[in-house]
Protein backbone atom coordinates (compact mmCIF):
# COMPACT_ATOMS: atom_id res chain seq x y z
CA UNK A 1 0.00 0.00 0.00
CA UNK A 2 2.79 2.35 0.92
CA UNK A 3 4.49 1.46 -2.32
CA UNK A 4 1.38 2.31 -4.32
CA UNK A 5 1.02 5.65 -2.56
CA UNK A 6 4.62 6.41 -3.43
CA UNK A 7 4.08 5.89 -7.17
CA UNK A 8 0.75 7.70 -7.36
CA UNK A 9 2.38 11.13 -7.52
CA UNK A 10 4.33 10.56 -10.75
CA UNK A 11 1.41 8.61 -12.21
CA UNK A 12 -0.94 11.54 -11.58
CA UNK A 13 1.53 13.76 -13.40
CA UNK A 14 1.35 11.35 -16.34
CA UNK A 15 -2.43 11.40 -16.13
CA UNK A 16 -2.40 15.18 -16.47
CA UNK A 17 -0.51 14.86 -19.76
CA UNK A 18 -2.97 12.20 -20.95
CA UNK A 19 -5.98 14.32 -20.01
CA UNK A 20 -4.57 17.47 -21.59
CA UNK A 21 -3.95 15.62 -24.82
CA UNK A 22 -7.44 14.10 -24.66
CA UNK A 23 -9.38 17.29 -23.94
CA UNK A 24 -7.64 19.54 -26.42
CA UNK A 25 -7.98 16.88 -29.12
CA UNK A 26 -11.72 16.51 -28.46
CA UNK A 27 -12.33 20.24 -28.40
CA UNK A 28 -10.54 20.68 -31.73
CA UNK A 29 -11.50 17.52 -33.60
CA UNK A 30 -15.27 17.58 -33.01
CA UNK A 31 -15.87 20.93 -34.76
CA UNK A 32 -13.29 20.07 -37.42
CA UNK A 33 -15.05 16.76 -37.97
CA UNK A 34 -18.40 18.50 -38.40
CA UNK A 35 -16.87 20.90 -40.89
CA UNK A 36 -15.33 18.02 -42.83
CA UNK A 37 -18.67 16.18 -42.83
CA UNK A 38 -20.37 19.22 -44.36
CA UNK A 39 -17.56 19.35 -46.92
CA UNK A 40 -17.92 15.66 -47.65
CA UNK A 41 -21.62 16.06 -48.54
CA UNK A 42 -21.06 19.31 -50.43
CA UNK A 43 -22.48 19.44 -53.93
CA UNK A 44 -19.19 20.92 -55.10
CA UNK A 45 -17.26 17.91 -56.35
CA UNK A 46 -13.87 19.52 -55.69
CA UNK A 47 -14.73 19.99 -52.01
CA UNK A 48 -16.33 16.59 -51.40
CA UNK A 49 -13.57 14.85 -53.37
CA UNK A 50 -10.75 16.54 -51.47
CA UNK A 51 -12.36 15.76 -48.12
CA UNK A 52 -12.93 12.18 -49.30
CA UNK A 53 -9.23 11.73 -50.06
CA UNK A 54 -8.32 13.30 -46.71
CA UNK A 55 -10.58 10.92 -44.80
CA UNK A 56 -9.24 7.98 -46.77
CA UNK A 57 -5.66 8.93 -45.89
CA UNK A 58 -6.38 9.50 -42.23
CA UNK A 59 -8.36 6.32 -41.75
CA UNK A 60 -6.17 4.29 -44.05
CA UNK A 61 -2.83 4.77 -42.31
CA UNK A 62 -1.85 3.97 -38.74
CA UNK A 63 -2.28 6.73 -36.19
CA UNK A 64 1.23 5.90 -34.96
CA UNK A 65 2.63 6.55 -38.43
CA UNK A 66 0.84 9.90 -38.54
CA UNK A 67 2.30 10.80 -35.15
CA UNK A 68 5.79 9.97 -36.28
CA UNK A 69 5.29 11.79 -39.56
CA UNK A 70 4.10 15.05 -37.98
CA UNK A 71 6.98 15.02 -35.51
CA UNK A 72 9.87 13.74 -37.65
CA UNK A 73 8.68 14.13 -41.24
CA UNK A 74 6.92 17.49 -41.31
CA UNK A 75 10.06 19.62 -40.85
CA UNK A 76 11.38 18.31 -44.18
CA UNK A 77 8.32 19.26 -46.24
CA UNK A 78 9.10 22.32 -48.39
CA UNK A 79 7.18 25.55 -47.62
CA UNK A 80 4.82 24.20 -44.97
CA UNK A 81 7.50 22.32 -43.07
CA UNK A 82 7.71 23.27 -39.41
CA UNK A 83 9.45 21.66 -36.53
CA UNK A 84 6.86 21.24 -33.82
CA UNK A 85 7.67 20.42 -30.20
CA UNK A 86 6.38 17.02 -29.10
CA UNK A 87 3.10 18.07 -27.47
CA UNK A 88 1.80 20.24 -30.35
CA UNK A 89 2.98 17.66 -32.86
CA UNK A 90 1.03 14.92 -31.12
CA UNK A 91 -1.96 17.23 -30.83
CA UNK A 92 -1.95 17.93 -34.57
CA UNK A 93 -1.76 14.23 -35.41
CA UNK A 94 -4.54 13.24 -33.00
CA UNK A 95 -6.80 16.09 -34.08
CA UNK A 96 -6.39 15.44 -37.80
CA UNK A 97 -6.92 11.72 -37.32
CA UNK A 98 -9.93 11.89 -35.02
CA UNK A 99 -11.56 14.63 -37.07
CA UNK A 100 -11.63 12.18 -40.00
CA UNK A 101 -13.45 9.56 -37.92
CA UNK A 102 -15.84 12.14 -36.46
CA UNK A 103 -16.48 13.44 -39.99
CA UNK A 104 -17.73 10.04 -41.08
CA UNK A 105 -19.95 9.76 -38.02
CA UNK A 106 -21.43 13.21 -38.60
CA UNK A 107 -21.87 12.52 -42.31
CA UNK A 108 -23.81 9.34 -41.61
CA UNK A 109 -25.87 11.22 -39.03
CA UNK A 110 -26.67 14.10 -41.36
CA UNK A 111 -27.60 11.77 -44.19
CA UNK A 112 -29.90 9.77 -41.92
CA UNK A 113 -32.19 12.79 -41.47
CA UNK A 114 -35.23 12.34 -43.72
CA UNK A 115 -35.63 14.54 -46.76
CA UNK A 116 -38.99 15.65 -45.39
CA UNK A 117 -37.22 17.62 -42.65
CA UNK A 118 -35.34 19.67 -45.25
CA UNK A 119 -38.53 20.14 -47.25
CA UNK A 120 -40.52 21.16 -44.20
CA UNK A 121 -37.88 23.77 -43.37
CA UNK A 122 -37.61 24.95 -46.96
CA UNK A 123 -41.31 25.66 -47.42
CA UNK A 124 -41.20 27.66 -44.19
CA UNK A 125 -38.62 29.89 -45.84
CA UNK A 126 -35.50 28.71 -44.02
CA UNK A 127 -32.13 28.96 -45.74
CA UNK A 128 -29.66 26.07 -45.91
CA UNK A 129 -27.68 27.42 -42.96
CA UNK A 130 -30.82 27.96 -40.87
CA UNK A 131 -32.09 24.49 -41.76
CA UNK A 132 -28.80 22.90 -40.74
CA UNK A 133 -28.47 24.91 -37.55
CA UNK A 134 -32.01 24.71 -36.27
CA UNK A 135 -33.51 21.54 -37.74
CA UNK A 136 -30.93 19.04 -38.97
CA UNK A 137 -27.93 19.26 -36.63
CA UNK A 138 -29.93 19.20 -33.36
CA UNK A 139 -31.44 15.91 -34.53
CA UNK A 140 -28.07 14.64 -35.75
CA UNK A 141 -26.55 15.06 -32.28
CA UNK A 142 -29.06 12.64 -30.80
CA UNK A 143 -28.29 10.06 -33.45
CA UNK A 144 -24.49 10.32 -33.32
CA UNK A 145 -24.07 10.32 -29.54
CA UNK A 146 -23.46 6.54 -29.25
CA UNK A 147 -20.74 6.34 -31.95
CA UNK A 148 -19.17 9.61 -30.74
CA UNK A 149 -19.06 8.15 -27.26
CA UNK A 150 -17.26 5.10 -28.68
CA UNK A 151 -14.61 7.16 -30.43
CA UNK A 152 -14.12 9.37 -27.41
CA UNK A 153 -13.41 6.41 -25.18
CA UNK A 154 -11.00 5.04 -27.77
CA UNK A 155 -9.19 8.37 -27.80
CA UNK A 156 -8.48 8.19 -24.06
CA UNK A 157 -6.58 4.98 -24.67
CA UNK A 158 -5.03 6.07 -27.99
CA UNK A 159 -3.30 8.97 -26.24
CA UNK A 160 -0.90 6.37 -24.88
CA UNK A 161 0.67 6.25 -28.36
CA UNK A 162 2.55 9.46 -27.56
CA UNK A 163 5.14 7.32 -25.83
CA UNK A 164 6.81 7.04 -29.27
CA UNK A 165 7.62 10.75 -28.99
CA UNK A 166 9.09 10.03 -25.55
CA UNK A 167 6.34 11.99 -23.82
CA UNK A 168 5.59 11.00 -20.26
CA UNK A 169 1.88 10.27 -20.31
CA UNK A 170 0.21 7.89 -17.87
CA UNK A 171 1.30 4.69 -19.60
CA UNK A 172 4.92 5.65 -20.29
CA UNK A 173 5.34 6.90 -16.73
CA UNK A 174 3.96 3.62 -15.49
CA UNK A 175 6.27 1.63 -17.70
CA UNK A 176 9.34 3.40 -16.45
CA UNK A 177 8.28 2.75 -12.86
CA UNK A 178 7.83 -0.93 -13.68
CA UNK A 179 11.27 -1.09 -15.26
CA UNK A 180 12.85 0.76 -12.36
CA UNK A 181 11.27 -1.31 -9.57
CA UNK A 182 10.90 -4.74 -11.24
CA UNK A 183 7.29 -4.80 -10.06
CA UNK A 184 4.23 -5.08 -12.35
CA UNK A 185 1.74 -3.71 -9.79
CA UNK A 186 1.92 -0.18 -11.32
CA UNK A 187 0.33 -1.63 -14.49
CA UNK A 188 -2.75 -2.52 -12.44
CA UNK A 189 -2.84 0.96 -10.97
CA UNK A 190 -2.61 2.43 -14.48
CA UNK A 191 -5.51 0.21 -15.57
CA UNK A 192 -7.59 1.58 -12.70
CA UNK A 193 -6.71 5.14 -13.78
CA UNK A 194 -7.80 4.47 -17.35
CA UNK A 195 -10.98 2.77 -16.15
CA UNK A 196 -11.80 5.76 -13.97
CA UNK A 197 -11.40 8.12 -16.92
CA UNK A 198 -13.56 6.04 -19.25
CA UNK A 199 -16.12 5.61 -16.48
CA UNK A 200 -16.55 9.36 -16.20
CA UNK A 201 -16.89 9.63 -19.98
CA UNK A 202 -19.45 6.86 -20.11
CA UNK A 203 -21.41 8.59 -17.38
CA UNK A 204 -21.33 11.93 -19.21
CA UNK A 205 -22.54 10.38 -22.45
CA UNK A 206 -25.30 8.52 -20.63
CA UNK A 207 -26.48 11.83 -19.21
CA UNK A 208 -26.41 13.39 -22.65
CA UNK A 209 -28.34 10.52 -24.20
CA UNK A 210 -30.95 10.81 -21.48
CA UNK A 211 -31.29 14.51 -22.15
CA UNK A 212 -31.93 13.85 -25.82
CA UNK A 213 -34.36 11.04 -25.02
CA UNK A 214 -37.11 13.58 -24.21
CA UNK A 215 -38.30 13.27 -27.77
CA UNK A 216 -38.80 10.25 -30.04
CA UNK A 217 -38.49 10.37 -33.76
CA UNK B 1 -52.41 34.93 -57.06
CA UNK B 2 -50.67 32.04 -58.79
CA UNK B 3 -49.83 31.78 -62.43
CA UNK B 4 -48.11 28.69 -63.82
CA UNK B 5 -47.72 28.61 -67.57
CA UNK B 6 -46.56 25.85 -69.90
CA UNK B 7 -44.74 23.91 -67.23
CA UNK B 8 -42.58 21.02 -68.37
CA UNK B 9 -40.84 18.69 -65.97
CA UNK B 10 -38.98 15.47 -66.66
CA UNK B 11 -37.57 12.90 -64.29
CA UNK B 12 -34.91 11.46 -66.58
CA UNK B 13 -36.75 10.21 -69.64
CA UNK B 14 -40.14 10.36 -67.96
CA UNK B 15 -42.23 13.44 -68.68
CA UNK B 16 -44.04 14.12 -65.39
CA UNK B 17 -45.47 17.46 -66.37
CA UNK B 18 -46.21 18.08 -69.99
CA UNK B 19 -47.25 21.64 -70.80
CA UNK B 20 -49.35 22.22 -67.70
CA UNK B 21 -50.84 25.65 -67.02
CA UNK B 22 -52.66 26.62 -63.86
CA UNK B 23 -53.95 29.93 -62.56
CA UNK B 24 -55.45 30.46 -59.15
CA UNK B 25 -57.38 33.56 -58.14
CA UNK B 26 -57.39 35.17 -54.72
CA UNK B 27 -59.70 33.35 -52.34
CA UNK B 28 -60.15 30.47 -54.71
CA UNK B 29 -60.02 26.85 -53.54
CA UNK B 30 -58.70 24.57 -56.24
CA UNK B 31 -58.69 20.81 -55.85
CA UNK B 32 -56.41 18.71 -58.04
CA UNK B 33 -57.43 15.09 -58.45
CA UNK B 34 -56.13 12.25 -60.56
CA UNK B 35 -54.56 8.79 -60.40
CA UNK B 36 -51.16 8.14 -58.80
CA UNK B 37 -48.33 9.21 -61.04
CA UNK B 38 -50.49 11.77 -62.81
CA UNK B 39 -48.10 14.58 -61.82
CA UNK B 40 -50.47 16.37 -59.46
CA UNK B 41 -48.11 16.29 -56.48
CA UNK B 42 -45.17 17.22 -58.69
CA UNK B 43 -47.07 20.27 -59.90
CA UNK B 44 -47.53 21.43 -56.32
CA UNK B 45 -43.91 20.65 -55.45
CA UNK B 46 -42.74 22.70 -58.45
CA UNK B 47 -44.80 25.59 -57.20
CA UNK B 48 -43.15 25.45 -53.76
CA UNK B 49 -39.68 25.05 -55.26
CA UNK B 50 -39.20 21.52 -53.95
CA UNK B 51 -38.73 20.45 -57.55
CA UNK B 52 -37.23 22.56 -60.31
CA UNK B 53 -39.15 22.89 -63.54
CA UNK B 54 -37.41 22.41 -66.89
CA UNK B 55 -39.48 24.90 -68.85
CA UNK B 56 -42.26 27.32 -68.13
CA UNK B 57 -43.18 30.35 -66.08
CA UNK B 58 -44.23 30.58 -62.44
CA UNK B 59 -45.41 33.81 -60.86
CA UNK B 60 -46.81 34.32 -57.37
CA UNK B 61 -48.76 37.47 -56.59
CA UNK B 62 -47.31 39.05 -59.70
CA UNK B 63 -43.70 38.26 -58.82
CA UNK B 64 -41.84 35.99 -61.19
CA UNK B 65 -40.31 32.96 -59.52
CA UNK B 66 -39.20 31.24 -62.70
CA UNK B 67 -39.38 32.13 -66.37
CA UNK B 68 -38.08 30.80 -69.66
CA UNK B 69 -34.83 32.27 -70.85
CA UNK B 70 -34.16 32.75 -74.60
CA UNK B 71 -32.86 29.17 -74.92
CA UNK B 72 -36.23 27.88 -73.74
CA UNK B 73 -34.98 26.67 -70.36
CA UNK B 74 -36.55 27.80 -67.15
CA UNK B 75 -34.49 30.22 -65.11
CA UNK B 76 -35.19 30.83 -61.43
CA UNK B 77 -34.98 34.02 -59.43
CA UNK B 78 -31.89 34.29 -57.21
CA UNK B 79 -31.99 32.15 -54.08
CA UNK B 80 -32.87 34.90 -51.59
CA UNK B 81 -35.44 36.39 -53.91
CA UNK B 82 -36.98 32.99 -54.65
CA UNK B 83 -37.16 32.25 -50.94
CA UNK B 84 -38.93 35.54 -50.31
CA UNK B 85 -41.46 34.90 -53.09
CA UNK B 86 -42.16 31.37 -51.85
CA UNK B 87 -42.82 32.68 -48.35
CA UNK B 88 -46.19 33.84 -49.67
CA UNK B 89 -47.12 30.17 -49.75
CA UNK B 90 -47.50 27.73 -46.89
CA UNK B 91 -47.37 24.02 -47.53
CA UNK B 92 -48.75 20.95 -45.79
CA UNK B 93 -47.33 17.52 -46.62
CA UNK B 94 -48.71 14.02 -46.74
CA UNK B 95 -46.22 12.93 -44.06
CA UNK B 96 -46.52 16.11 -41.93
CA UNK B 97 -42.75 16.72 -41.70
CA UNK B 98 -43.04 18.14 -38.22
CA UNK B 99 -39.73 18.72 -36.42
CA UNK B 100 -39.50 15.85 -33.91
CA UNK B 101 -37.00 17.57 -31.61
CA UNK B 102 -39.32 20.53 -31.01
CA UNK B 103 -42.56 20.64 -29.04
CA UNK B 104 -45.81 21.49 -30.77
CA UNK B 105 -45.56 25.15 -29.80
CA UNK B 106 -41.88 25.32 -30.79
CA UNK B 107 -42.74 23.80 -34.16
CA UNK B 108 -45.18 26.65 -34.75
CA UNK B 109 -42.92 29.50 -33.61
CA UNK B 110 -39.69 28.18 -35.15
CA UNK B 111 -40.00 29.73 -38.62
CA UNK B 112 -41.35 33.11 -37.49
CA UNK B 113 -38.41 33.32 -35.08
CA UNK B 114 -35.69 32.10 -37.42
CA UNK B 115 -36.91 33.47 -40.74
CA UNK B 116 -38.71 36.65 -39.73
CA UNK B 117 -36.64 37.36 -36.65
CA UNK B 118 -39.70 37.65 -34.42
CA UNK B 119 -39.04 37.46 -30.70
CA UNK B 120 -40.36 34.42 -28.87
CA UNK B 121 -42.56 36.50 -26.60
CA UNK B 122 -44.06 38.41 -29.51
CA UNK B 123 -44.99 35.35 -31.51
CA UNK B 124 -46.29 33.02 -28.77
CA UNK B 125 -49.79 34.57 -28.40
CA UNK B 126 -50.30 34.29 -32.16
CA UNK B 127 -49.02 30.70 -32.15
CA UNK B 128 -51.34 29.78 -29.28
CA UNK B 129 -54.23 31.32 -31.14
CA UNK B 130 -53.43 29.18 -34.19
CA UNK B 131 -53.12 26.04 -32.09
CA UNK B 132 -56.43 26.86 -30.46
CA UNK B 133 -57.95 27.27 -33.89
CA UNK B 134 -56.94 23.73 -34.90
CA UNK B 135 -58.05 22.47 -31.47
CA UNK B 136 -54.63 21.56 -30.10
CA UNK B 137 -53.79 24.25 -27.60
CA UNK B 138 -53.72 21.76 -24.73
CA UNK B 139 -51.04 19.76 -26.61
CA UNK B 140 -48.69 22.72 -27.02
CA UNK B 141 -45.92 21.35 -24.82
CA UNK B 142 -45.80 17.76 -26.05
CA UNK B 143 -43.48 16.41 -28.72
CA UNK B 144 -44.94 15.37 -32.09
CA UNK B 145 -44.28 11.66 -31.47
CA UNK B 146 -47.02 11.74 -28.84
CA UNK B 147 -49.65 12.92 -31.32
CA UNK B 148 -51.95 10.99 -33.62
CA UNK B 149 -51.62 11.48 -37.36
CA UNK B 150 -54.61 13.78 -37.49
CA UNK B 151 -53.22 15.89 -34.66
CA UNK B 152 -49.82 16.06 -36.35
CA UNK B 153 -51.40 17.29 -39.54
CA UNK B 154 -53.35 19.95 -37.69
CA UNK B 155 -50.11 21.14 -36.06
CA UNK B 156 -48.55 21.23 -39.53
CA UNK B 157 -51.39 23.45 -40.70
CA UNK B 158 -50.91 25.80 -37.73
CA UNK B 159 -47.15 25.84 -38.36
CA UNK B 160 -47.68 26.86 -42.00
CA UNK B 161 -50.21 29.52 -41.02
CA UNK B 162 -47.80 31.06 -38.51
CA UNK B 163 -45.84 32.48 -41.45
CA UNK B 164 -49.01 34.30 -42.56
CA UNK B 165 -49.04 32.96 -46.10
CA UNK B 166 -51.53 34.28 -48.62
CA UNK B 167 -51.80 30.88 -50.23
CA UNK B 168 -51.90 27.40 -48.71
CA UNK B 169 -50.78 24.34 -50.61
CA UNK B 170 -51.87 20.89 -49.46
CA UNK B 171 -50.14 17.80 -50.84
CA UNK B 172 -52.45 14.86 -50.12
CA UNK B 173 -52.90 15.99 -46.52
CA UNK B 174 -55.07 13.06 -45.48
CA UNK B 175 -53.50 10.22 -47.47
CA UNK B 176 -51.28 9.00 -44.63
CA UNK B 177 -54.08 9.08 -42.06
CA UNK B 178 -56.33 6.38 -40.71
CA UNK B 179 -59.81 6.90 -42.14
CA UNK B 180 -61.29 7.94 -38.79
CA UNK B 181 -58.71 10.75 -38.49
CA UNK B 182 -59.23 12.41 -41.86
CA UNK B 183 -62.34 14.25 -40.65
CA UNK B 184 -60.54 16.49 -38.15
CA UNK B 185 -57.98 17.57 -40.76
CA UNK B 186 -60.60 18.21 -43.42
CA UNK B 187 -62.56 20.24 -40.89
CA UNK B 188 -59.58 22.51 -40.28
CA UNK B 189 -59.10 22.90 -44.03
CA UNK B 190 -62.78 23.63 -44.55
CA UNK B 191 -62.57 26.32 -41.90
CA UNK B 192 -59.66 27.91 -43.76
CA UNK B 193 -61.63 27.86 -46.98
CA UNK B 194 -64.51 29.59 -45.21
CA UNK B 195 -62.09 32.33 -44.20
CA UNK B 196 -61.37 32.81 -47.91
CA UNK B 197 -57.83 31.47 -47.82
CA UNK B 198 -56.50 30.81 -51.30
CA UNK B 199 -55.90 27.06 -51.41
CA UNK B 200 -54.54 24.47 -53.79
CA UNK B 201 -55.32 20.97 -52.58
CA UNK B 202 -53.99 17.79 -54.14
CA UNK B 203 -56.33 15.16 -52.77
CA UNK B 204 -58.00 11.80 -53.06
CA UNK B 205 -60.91 13.03 -50.94
CA UNK B 206 -63.59 13.38 -53.58
CA UNK B 207 -66.23 14.48 -51.09
CA UNK B 208 -63.97 17.30 -49.91
CA UNK B 209 -63.22 18.39 -53.47
CA UNK B 210 -66.91 18.35 -54.29
CA UNK B 211 -68.05 20.31 -51.26
CA UNK B 212 -65.24 22.77 -50.62
CA UNK B 213 -63.45 23.44 -53.90
CA UNK B 214 -64.55 26.16 -56.27
CA UNK B 215 -62.79 24.45 -59.12
CA UNK B 216 -61.66 20.88 -59.63
CA UNK B 217 -58.81 19.92 -61.92
CA UNK B 218 -58.37 16.39 -63.20
CA UNK B 219 -54.82 15.45 -64.12
CA UNK B 220 -53.60 12.31 -65.84
CA UNK B 221 -50.23 11.38 -67.34
CA UNK B 222 -48.70 14.78 -66.69
CA UNK B 223 -51.49 16.79 -68.28
CA UNK B 224 -54.57 18.65 -67.19
CA UNK B 225 -57.28 16.62 -68.85
CA UNK B 226 -60.30 18.49 -67.68
CA UNK B 227 -61.30 21.18 -65.22
CA UNK B 228 -64.46 22.85 -64.06
CA UNK B 229 -66.75 23.47 -61.14
CA UNK B 230 -67.16 20.44 -58.89
CA UNK B 231 -70.73 20.03 -60.05
CA UNK B 232 -69.81 19.94 -63.70
CA UNK B 233 -66.72 17.77 -63.29
CA UNK B 234 -68.26 15.21 -60.95
CA UNK B 235 -71.76 15.10 -62.47
CA UNK B 236 -71.02 15.35 -66.16
CA UNK B 237 -67.35 14.70 -66.91
CA UNK B 238 -66.63 15.22 -70.58
CA UNK B 239 -63.43 13.33 -71.11
CA UNK B 240 -63.40 9.51 -71.16
CA UNK B 241 -60.31 9.43 -68.89
CA UNK B 242 -62.09 11.60 -66.31
CA UNK B 243 -65.13 9.37 -66.53
CA UNK B 244 -63.01 6.24 -66.05
CA UNK B 245 -61.16 7.75 -63.08
CA UNK B 246 -64.31 8.97 -61.35
CA UNK B 247 -66.01 5.64 -61.89
CA UNK B 248 -63.19 3.84 -60.11
CA UNK B 249 -62.69 6.50 -57.41
CA UNK B 250 -66.24 7.13 -56.31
Amino acid sequence: MEYILSIIGPMLEGTVVTLQMFFITIVLSLPLGLLLALGRISRFKAVSGTVGVYIWLMRGTPLMLQLLFVYYGLPFIPYIGVKLPDFPAALVAFTLNYAAYFAEIFRAGIQSIERGQYEGAKVLGMSYVQTMQRIVLPQVIKRVLPPISNETITLVKDTSLIYVLAMNDLLRTTRSIVQRDFDTAPFLVAAVFYLAMTFVLTWIFQKLEKRYAVYDE
Amino acid sequence: MIRMEHIYKNFGQLAVLNNVSLSVQKGEVVAIIGPSGSGKSTLLRCLSRLEAIDRGTIAVEGEVLAADNPEGKSHYAAEGEARRICRKMGMVFQHFNLFPHLTVLENVIEAPQVVQGASREAIIPEAQMLLDKVGLLEKKDVYPSHLSGGQKQRVAIARALAMKPGIMLFDEPTSALDPELTGEVLKAMRQLAEEHMTMVVVTHEMAFAREVAHRVIFMDKGEIVEEGTPQRLFNSPQHPRTQAFLNSAL
